[in-house]
């Protein structure tokens, strides 16, 4: 039975915020190929220097903000109806489904209003070129504030879907544990509303009525921590997905399973106590907070390492495993007899594989010291392009590959195409952030249109600027072409007729270590939110309460439009 | 629950190496002393920033010695460090602790000295300070690192660290120039 047969209202919404998450892929695309184009210098026609920057916030929002959220509910819509074997409650989860894409359209136009002028909209400039972190005091139209509060909003929403379907299976099936998919879809769901808290305040309390007009100044270093106290858990609702991909699906692409059910529960308990108190890693270089807080942060951040490395083992373990069974022989040589040829299993291994070099200059960037050198260069985002733009987004096309089939019951179309883009999209992201970490090591900023001054002039490290430019333009572009041949697959497959079998199926093989073997104590979602707060606490109250002693909206700071 | 004993092998090197980080890291601070930004440079308004009626140097950035230290003032405003920017670089002697005291006029920049551990953050509100030694004499290049608006790719400027005999030199033909000019005004009544 497929999965749109058994659970055909479920398939329905599934595939709509695939929909919405494609569409958000490619316009980001394309925005990103003309920015890589402009920064390097190779070519300029598309938009001026000064509206490179609304290319920029658009490329961040709708990559980083839009298609994260929707293709994530749309997997987790998927692993939640799939695990506990019912459809998700019709009414909430379309309800979030629609807020979620209001918010979206309402960013969306405010952005799209700075390309075309910015004309003035209920009083308002109708421009949002603030980038992805918009950060007070440069002023968006109220319009952007007020879409990114309702996004987040409609993926709360969504979580309720998730927790009712929990509940109406708990009520049948009162002894049974959690099953694993599901686990892992509402611990990260539950460290989303606990990280979300800060940007949901910092939005709604203070950006929204500061735009509006109704109160006059803004605290620019409160309301930056508030958004970083969301800004870097936000890294691991994107990781989190993708590590239900390689942690249930993966194993049995490769022809095994996975090898340890309790290792998966404990390395998701982790990512929900240890993900929002770090934020401060990011305000390593801010004036006004005590270097003692940051040393708080950074040491949680380290210990943030250890679910990673754990997954990297428990992960290339259930692989080992798979090509085992497969009949793969020698202490390397199995990796030969991998299918390495279809595109869903290829992809998630590439994810993977360039997941750990991002974490490796995603040490460097933890490291309150080191972080001097590259902090705020365009060394940072060659990292998020490995993680975000490698570990999440490569998963996020390779399992489509696997997972649109059994939402549609149609066939994947373009098979040859769809099994050379995981490879092109490596190779694309492999020269562009090398080049970007490169360029970061010879101070090179990252966020600017024309990384070029009349005062000096950068010198590289290990290679000319000159080449590293030449090579992250080659990367973006590639990246591109990446992801027009994955959105080609996707149109040809979803506007594709029904017919035949499918050679695809949702049932997941029972782990050699099963849930059994894991304490009950690991589904007591109460007690790790508890603890989870308690540490928020440890880490974010004295140095909040600082900063909010002398006033709430004080030092303040009036709106200055970009 | 059942830990495999490879599992148990790489958890143990995993940990190992976080408290190896770790360790470095808070060798680096208390060790060898790489100090953070922190709130040491206390808070300021930004909009008297904006007016030139803070009553600091703020007023007239430029290098000052306090207690015998050369301490620069530098405000960032859209889209140029004053001083820094265009034909006013920052001018410090080499070879002498200097200290930054940098903030914002507008918005949140940045400021980073191409090539040196000086990298801060600067936020309305808040003054950014940063220590440093430049042995080298020679041109710095000095860039806005933060997103700051429509001419954000244009905001960079320069640190001129020169030997110290020209530096003080320099100084004195300054001060003697404003003596002049003082001698000349008071003579003019």
């Amino acid at each position: 039975m497929v999965f749109v047969d058994s659970y055909p209202k479920t398939s329905k919404l599934v595939r709509s915020e695939f929909i919405v998450a494609f569409v958000a892929l490619g316009i980001g695309a394309l925005f990103g190929i003309i920015q890589s184009l402009h920064r390097t210098g190779v070519f300029r026609g598309f938009v001026s220097s000064a509206d490179y920057y609304t290319i920029l916030t658009g490329h961040g929002v709708l990559l980083a903000l839009v298609f994260t959220t929707f293709f994530i509910a749309g997997l987790f819509t998927w692993a939640v109806a799939n695990s506990l074997e019912r459809e998700l409650p019709h009414r909430i989860a379309w309800s979030a489904f629609w807020v979620m894409l209001t918010g979206t359209v309402l960013a969306a136009v405010s952005i799209i209003g700075g390309i075309v002028g910015a004309p003035s909209v209920l009083g308002h400039d109708l421009e949002a070129d603030v980038l992805f972190t918009f950060y007070a005091p440069m002023k968006a139209h109220p319009a952007f504030y007020i879409g990114a509060a309702l996004i987040i909003v409609g993926s709360w929403i969504a979580g309720l879907a998730y927790f009712k379907a929990l509940w109406e299976w708990r009520s049948e099936n009162p002894d049974e544990r959690i099953p694993l998919q599901t686990f892992m879809v509402l611990t990260t769901m539950l460290m989303w509303y606990v990280s979300t808290i800060g940007v949901a305040v910092e939005v709604v309390a203070f950006l929204i009525p500061w735009s509006l007009g109704l109160i006059q100044n803004v605290d620019p270093l409160l309301t930056r921590t508030l958004f970083w106290y969301f800004g870097h858990p936000v890294v691991y609702f994107w990781l989190m997905p993708a590590y239900l991909v390689w942690y249930t699906i993966l194993p049995k692409l490769a022809g095994g399973r996975l090898f340890s059910d309790p290792l998966a529960r404990v390395v998701f308990v982790a990512f929900l106590l240890l993900s929002t108190p770090v934020g401060f890693h990011h305000q390593y270089t801010d004036p006004g907070i005590p270097s003692g807080y940051k040393f708080i942060a950074m040491t949680n951040t380290m210990f943030l390492l250890l679910p990673s490395l754990l997954t990297a083992f428990t992960v290339v373990a259930s692989v080992e495993h798979g090509a085992r069974q497969r009949g793969a022989k020698g202490y390397l040589s199995w990796l030969r007899d991998l299918p390495w040829g279809k595109p869903a299993f290829a992809g998630c291994m590439l994810a993977g594989l360039m997941f750990a070099a991002g974490g490796f200059s995603g040490m460097i960037n933890a490291g309150m010291n080191i972080n001097y050198l590259i902090h705020n260069t365009i060394w940072v985002p060659g990292h998020f392009h490995l993680t975000v733009g490698t570990a999440f987004a490569l998963t996020a096309m390779a399992i489509s590959y696997w997972l649109v089939p059994q939402i549609t019951g149609k066939k994947l179309r373009q098979r040859s195409l769809a099994s050379v883009q995981p490879y092109v999209w490596f190779v694309g992201m492999a020269i562009m952030s090398n080049a970007m970490h490169r360029a970061g090591l010879a101070g090179i900023p990252r966020r600017t249109a024309e990384p070029t001054y009349d005062e000096f002039a950068f010198e590289g490290v290990a290679g000319t600027v000159g080449e590293m430019r030449l090579q992250i333009a080659i990367g973006g572009f590639l990246l591109f072409v990446g992801a027009a041949m994955f959105l080609i697959v996707m149109a040809d497959t979803l506007l594709a007729r029904r017919g035949g079998t499918l050679s695809v199926n949702g049932n997941i093989p029972e782990p050699l270590s099963g849930a059994d073997h894991s304490p009950r104590i690991l589904d007591n979602y109460k007690l790790w939110t508890a603890i989870a707060l308690l540490l928020i606490v440890i880490a974010y109250g004295p140095p909040l309460a600082s900063m909010v002693a002398d006033g709430l909206f004080a030092p303040g700071s009036p709106p200055i439009p970009v | 629950m059942q830990v495999h004993r490879f599992e148990k092998v790489w958890l143990g090197a995993a940990i190992l190496l976080i408290v190896g980080f770790i360790a470095t890291i808070a060798y680096g601070s208390v060790g060898v002393g790489v100090g953070m930004v922190d709130d040491s440079g206390g808070q300021i308004s930004a909009q008297a920033v904006q007016n030139g009626n803070t009553g600091t140097h703020f007023d007239d950035p430029g290098v000052v010695k306090e207690d015998g230290q050369y301490v620069v003032y530098v405000v960032a405003r859209q889209f140029q460090f004053v001083p820094g920017s265009g034909d006013n670089p920052v001018q410090v002697p080499a070879g002498a602790n200097v200290t930054f005291r940098v903030t914002s006029a507008d918005v949140v920049h940045g400021f980073s000295v191409v090539e040196t551990n000086i990298n801060t953050m600067v936020i309305p509100g808040q003054v950014s300070e940063v220590s440093a030694r430049f042995n080298e004499p020679g041109t710095y290049g000095l860039i806005c690192h933060e997103y700051c608006g429509a001419a954000h790719h244009t905001m960079g400027g320069s640190v001129e660290v020169v030997p110290p005999e020209e530096y003080d030199m320099q100084q004195e033909n300054i001060e003697q120039s404003a003596d002049d000019a003082q001698a000349k005004e008071e003579a003019d009544q």
